[in-house]
């Protein structure tokens, strides 16, 4: 591998986790969707990269499929769902903007330690960044489910941390196809179920809010 | 499979079955066949499950081992009895109009849905493969939870979807980073995924990714057994969907998330070098337990109660598999058997209570032996079973973990004592409101199927008076294999 080789992967992988940050302060609803098709773009061009200098031609697959499906077509969905459900306003955050970067700088440092220590002798050194920016979009993503309180942004947040899944996923070399194919299509039928979710919720509550269901748990009867 | 296309082994057909029944399932309209079917096809991957039971066909992309063989048959029992109870209750659900012919035709179709899942969760050999059956189960359960479609079971099927996909992404994480170990000494490609093969090569895998891994793969995998303090979805998907999901919930897929969890331990177990495994499961089953047994005490909702004894159960055989050595793990599975056959019971009973008294309130639930005898006592018997009091199952197993836990760590043993003597004395307290006394309320007579319950009921007791020879030295075989 060469060294530009190494550098692009690099700066791609690393670019995943910066816009996972983006992701965590955006404000408003439409603006959320736009980063969001912005970091499927870059896994896009991330797996796509790795399709390259690994020659394996069947990695061009995933990096398709996050090209046609997340950076394009859920964006376009969501976006519908959200102007349908008219919740284009701000969105409500549990913690606030600052804090929660502060936490998130942490956890990107929590898996840089985690995994650069654990990788120490046995992997290539592309993989372990790899492995460790991956390690650090999943964290991101579930960081940003736990601070969103409205329904949608969950949404994103989750597809977010699949994101680096997949990033873990093409990294490690010859990782079997079945099982990319199958994280794609798991997020297919994910976002199916959720959809369904969603107007089931929008038919019952008038609201996408989640803070909205637990006041109607089983027990505060 | 080539040539012989009809006459299935029983191994494709446990996969088979399921799958063609789900598909046959959707297209019929009719709700009285569909059940019947339902039934017949769910006995008919049981017939095959124990017909596997003397077979160990040579591994390729399933594989049958003395250890799940264990969980298949277990499965296939209280999936096969489960559809005999839901049959009878789903009957009253249409009935009293809380589901129409068309969810009750999607429920069907799922449920054999996540037969097939579970099954092929449980014979895979190769750990992407079982990962995307955990998550094909994990979906068609949420989907089902949901089926109700009031605030409380869109709720609860929220979370559970929530938390679920948050615990398979973490799966998939440890996943991904096993077969990072597995490369270097099998080679890129399918090969570093199978099973049978990182068993037989772990010694040179790298003990700091396995370290690594088996953290991620424990709590994502904890989350669907439902361990502390990631059991938050539990209770809420037991309450609020159909009760036949609550039984199939507690008594199969818990077991098939610590399956998984099991099989990692093995493989974490042959490499000397790598953290052992067992302190963090026995540090999860122990806060899993008493913290189920103590918010026992403040359940106002009856499935819900259960729920919360299934968390203290799974934590308690957790406990059970983490300790190690071969009683302690003999005694956990028998423990982690009997919970699937009492649980399952006591939800079959609970389900048709709800829907005689029109409520899932305990406050609103009084002198069950009185009004509906045949069901009250049901649940009294599943409910000291379920306490583990002698002559039943659960007490000998219990009984097994505690003294062998005794003997080696006393500390963790009076611990896990006290969980369980906490866990007791709210069931009791409970149940001598529910089931004695002066009944009031709403008190409609129920068409209420008994087989399934008391099947379950005797083949626990069975297990406390008298262990069959065949099955200890089974289960003794196994134990020694969980090492």
């Amino acid at each position: 591998m060469t060294g530009y080789q190494f550098d692009v992967a690099h700066m791609l992988a690393g670019g995943l986790v910066l816009v996972s940050f983006m992701l965590l302060y955006q404000d408003r609803m439409f603006a959320l969707l736009n980063v969001f098709a912005l970091h499927a773009v870059v896994l896009a061009g991330s797996v796509a990269w790795q399709a390259y200098i690994q020659a394996a031609v069947h990695l061009y697959v995933p990096a398709a499929i996050a090209l046609a499906l997340k950076a394009i077509i859920i964006p376009v969905a969501l976006r519908h769902v959200v102007i349908q459900l008219g919740i284009h306003r701000s969105i409500e955050t549990v913690v606030g903007v600052g804090p929660t970067m502060l936490v998130g700088m942490g956890l990107v440092g929590l898996s840089m330690v985690v995994m650069l220590k654990a990788t120490g002798s046995s992997v290539d050194p592309l993989a372990r960044e790899d492995l460790a920016f991956a390690l650090s979009v999943v964290l991101l993503g579930l960081l940003m489910m736990v601070v969103r309180r409205n329904a949608v942004s969950q949404i994103v947040g989750f597809m977010s941390m699949e994101n680096g899944l997949i990033l873990a996923a093409t990294g490690a070399k010859g990782m079997p196809l079945v099982v990319e194919i199958s994280i794609a299509f798991s997020v297919l039928v994910a976002f199916i179920v959720i959809g369904v979710f969603l107007f089931r919720i929008r038919e019952r509550f008038d609201s996408v809010d989640v803070q909205a269901l637990d006041s109607f748990r089983g027990e505060r009867r | 499979m080539s040539s012989h296309a009809l006459s299935l082994e029983p191994l494709q057909a446990i996969l088979v079955i399921p799958c063609l029944s789900a598909l046959l399932l959707a297209l019929l309209p009719g709700y009285w066949i569909a059940a019947r079917l339902n039934v017949a096809a769910s006995l008919a991957t049981f017939l095959c499950a124990v017909n596997l039971l003397g077979q160990r066909p040579t591994p390729g992309l399933l594989f049958v081992d003395d250890l799940n063989v264990v969980f298949v048959v277990l499965a296939t029992f209280v999936g096969f009895t489960t559809s005999a109870f839901s049959a009878s209750y789903i009957a009253h659900e249409l009935e009293s109009g809380r589901l129409t012919a068309r969810y009750l035709r999607f429920y069907h179709a799922m449920y054999q849905t996540l037969m097939f899942a579970m099954n092929l969760a449980l014979v895979a050999n190769n750990i992407g493969l079982m990962w995307v059956a955990i998550e094909l189960a994990t979906l068609t359960t949420v989907a089902m939870v949901g089926i109700y479609r009031t605030h409380e079971a869109l709720e609860a099927a929220w979370k559970y979807f929530i938390l679920g996909s948050v615990g398979i992404a973490l799966a998939l994480f440890g996943t991904i980073l096993v077969y990072m170990a597995a490369r270097p000494v099998l080679g890129e490609g399918q090969d570093a995924m199978v099973w049978t093969a990182l068993i037989e090569k772990s010694a040179g895998f790298s003990p700091e990714l396995l370290n690594v891994a088996f953290i991620f793969l424990m709590l994502g995998y904890g989350t669907k057994v439902g361990l502390a303090p990631l059991h938050a979805w539990l209770p809420d998907a037991h309450a609020e969907g159909p009760t036949p999901i609550s039984a199939v919930l507690s008594g199969l897929l818990l077991n098939v998330a610590l399956y998984a969890v099991l099989r990692f331990k093995m493989l974490l177990a042959t490499v000397p070098t790598a953290i052992a495994p067992g302190p963090l499961m026995v540090t999860m089953g122990l806060a899993s337990v008493l913290f189920a047994a103590f918010m026992l005490y403040r359940r106002r909702d009856i499935k819900r109660m259960f729920a919360y004894s299934s968390i203290e159960h799974m934590g308690i055989v957790t406990f059970a598999f983490g300790m190690g050595g071969a009683l302690a793990n003999f005694a956990g599975l028998l423990h982690m058997t009997m919970h699937s056959l009492t649980k399952s019971a006591i939800f079959f009973a609970v389900g048709h209570i709800a829907q005689g008294k029109g409520t899932q309130r305990l406050a609103e639930i009084r002198g069950l032996t009185e009004s509906h005898p045949v069901l009250g006592w049901g649940l009294v018997l599943g409910v000291i079973a379920i306490g583990g009091l002698p002559p039943l199952g659960m007490f000998m197993s219990e009984f097994l973990i505690v003294s062998s836990t005794f003997a080696r760590a006393p500390l963790l043993a009076i611990v896990l004592v006290l969980g369980l003597l906490v866990a007791l004395g709210a069931l009791m307290l409970r149940l001598s409101e529910v089931a004695f006394g002066t009944p009031d309320g709403k008190v409609a007579p129920v068409r209420a199927s008994y087989v399934p319950l008391y099947t379950h009921l005797a083949l626990v007791l069975m297990a406390g008076v008298y262990l069959p020879a065949p099955l200890v030295v089974w289960f003794q075989s196994v134990a020694r294999l969980l090492g």
